[in-house]
């Protein structure tokens, strides 16, 4: 399994209606490795990391053309249902969604439920995920509480264990914790380093300094003039930090725009 | 610890202090409280009509007994088929509305392309507020006979289920018929504010849903329909009031039976409706019929009364995070 969690896009485009809006973008993201996209506002970070579990289709004017390989399978091939993609690849979202109807229980269970699969060992799974998402101790006594009771830290972590219960291949974030206080943050990064032993994680961050605690590899988005979003660089994140390549994306990490 | 004096508590103040606030507040609280005087009130000047049945009938008797005759000596007021049919007429009619009003919403806030769901959205308001004499016109006159059809059918498909049995073999005005007339007088009510409902759902947490592998059927049933039932209900309650005290579009299509109680057999010509009753009586009704009249009124409405308080119960019950 371990070194099976590799993702890889080729050539991605995307159309807003007739608006281009990201250009060619091809990124492989690896077993055991956090990536970071960052770059400015509007060019394309959500809009690309959305094309990675399917999400990007649900909007109606949305185009797309590009390869996205999970273990070298084309997850946009006719024969593959979205459903099973969005299994595999787990997605945390901006700002805490846990499903306020249901308890804290219910939400990590919710996800089995949803996708129409068996519930083998739920207390177990309800444990395991919590723990992975290190909030078990947290909430071990009031698992049957509505997740609203929780903090926003907490309810972003527990989207996160929600996600986690799937046992996905990758999880894709999107600044998961641009709502979140200093301290949520920080766990929310450690969470994020242990997940990584045994997953592949795409994060998108407008923080430099969350994108080098936590990311080994960065990609740096940016769209110019208006015109379409593409990658300018895409290295270690030592590499583009310390010695970018290019002159915008020394600007970028340094300040100076964006 | 346990003999710490415990410290002293502020009061904290809820109330107003601003002059404009207390303005508001005063006026609101005004408002709000003259809505009770107000429900007080109707209810006190027909108890005070009412009271002369109550007593020479008593009041268990004019509730649950069943006859309805001033001719006789004594006169008999005794509401309980009505009552029992007025329920029986609204329960059904609701169980065929509510599953049509949210697939209509459904539809019209989740599958329809934009341009349909905008048209569809217009037809349903414009249908909720159609009168109700127009429905019970084209109940009488148009639906009926199509309605009694469907009636034969189901009897002699299910006859051998009771409730769908006929010994009479006359299909029209029946309390299935006047169910369905009820029906389609809610169903706009139901699928416009559930529409309403649905639109205001929070996209984040239906991304949500999709993002961890949740089908359209399984989002709407686990998500969706969850969420928004607190408000369904509320919708569906507004109907239910609607289709109790509703009066002209039954009145065409159901046979009043004041002896017996139609218990189950919906379609046999013999129902009750306690606001039909009053509408077939209320012309010729002298003084003591007038009395009961006004008394079945008040039954009438402390009865909605109790079913909406129990719905909001059974809601508040089932949606624990409401009051967080
Ligand atoms: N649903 C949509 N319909 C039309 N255009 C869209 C839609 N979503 C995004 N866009 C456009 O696509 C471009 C990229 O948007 P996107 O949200 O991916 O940017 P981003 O890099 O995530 O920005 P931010 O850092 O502010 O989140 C923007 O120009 C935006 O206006
Ligand atoms: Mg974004």
């Amino acid at each position: 399994m371990s070194n099976l969690n590799h993702l890889e896009t080729k050539d991605i485009n995307v159309w807003f209606g007739e608006r281009h809006v990201l250009r060619d973008v091809s990124l492989q993201f690896q077993n055991n490795h956090v990536t970071a996209l960052i770059g400015p506002s509007g060019c394309g970070k959500s809009t690309f990391i959305r094309t990675l579990n399917r999400m990007h289709e649900l909007i109606p004017t949305a185009g797309l053309s590009g390869q996205v390989l999970l273990n070298g399978e084309d997850i946009y091939a006719q024969a593959v249902d979205p459903v099973n993609v969005r299994i595999n690849i787990g997605m945390v979202f901006q700002k805490p969604n846990p499903f306020p109807t249901m308890t804290i229980r219910e939400n990590i269970l919710s996800g089995l439920k949803l996708s129409g699969r068996k519930i083998e060992d739920g207390d177990g799974l309800v444990e395991t995920s919590l723990q992975r998402a290190s909030m078990w101790n947290e909430v071990k006594d009031r698992l049957s509480e509505p997740a609203l009771s929780l903090s926003g830290g907490q309810q972003q972590r527990l989207c996160i264990a929600r996600s986690l219960a799937m046992d996905p291949n990758v999880l894709l974030m999107d600044e998961p914790c641009s709502a979140l206080d200093p301290g949520s943050t920080r766990r929310i990064e450690e969470t994020i380093l242990e997940l990584k032993e045994n997953m592949t994680i795409v994060i998108v961050t407008h923080n430099m300094q969350q994108a080098q605690r936590v990311s080994d590899s960065t990609a740096f988005f940016l769209s110019e003039n208006g015109n379409p979003g593409e990658v300018v660089e895409f290295d270690t994140t030592e590499n583009v930090f310390k010695r970018p390549k290019d002159d915008r994306t020394n600007e970028y990490v340094n300040g100076r725009f964006g | 610890m346990s003999n710490d004096v415990a410290p002293k508590r502020l009061k904290l103040r809820s109330k107003p202090s601003r002059t404009a606030d207390k303005v508001f507040f005063a006026v609101a609280k005004a408002a709000g409280y003259s809505s009770f005087v107000l429900v007080a009130a109707i209810l006190f000047f027909l108890m005070l009509r009412a009271w002369p049945a109550f007593e020479s009938q008593g009041v268990v008797n004019f509730i649950f007994g069943a006859g309805w005759n001033s001719t006789t000596d004594p006169q008999i007021f005794h509401l309980g088929p009505m009552l029992y049919g007025s329920l029986l007429i609204a329960a059904i009619g609701v169980a065929f509305a509510v599953p049509m009003a949210i697939s209509i919403s459904y539809f019209i806030s989740f599958l329809a392309p934009e341009r349909v769901a905008k048209i569809a959205t217009v037809i349903v308001d414009l249908l909720a507020a159609i009168p109700s004499i127009v429905i019970g016109l084209w109940g009488l006159g148009v639906f009926s006979p199509v309605a009694a059809e469907w009636g034969r059918m189901l009897s002699e498909a299910l006859g051998f289920i009771p409730i769908f049995s006929n010994a009479v073999d006359i299909f029209l005005r029946s309390p299935f018929i006047a169910s369905l007339v009820i029906a389609v007088m809610i169903v706009p009510i139901i699928a416009s504010i559930t529409r309403e409902i649905f639109s205001q759902m929070d996209q984040e947490i239906i991304k949500g849903a999709m993002a961890l592998g949740g089908t359209r059927e399984s989002i709407f049933r686990k998500v969706i329909l969850p969420t928004a039932s607190g408000g369904i209900v509320g919708g569906v309650l507004l109907a239910l009031g609607r289709a109790m005290g509703e009066t002209v579009a039954i009145f065409f299509v159901l046979n009043l039976t004041f002896d017996d109680f139609n218990w189950f057999k919906i379609l046999e010509p013999s129902g009750g409706a306690v606001a039909s009753l009053v509408l077939a009586r209320f012309n010729e009704a002298l003084d003591t019929e007038l009395s009961a009249l006004l008394a079945a009124g008040v039954v009438l409405f402390v009865v909605t009364l109790i079913v909406n308080t129990i719905a909001s119960y059974i809601v508040a019950k089932a949606q624990p995070w409401r009051k967080l």
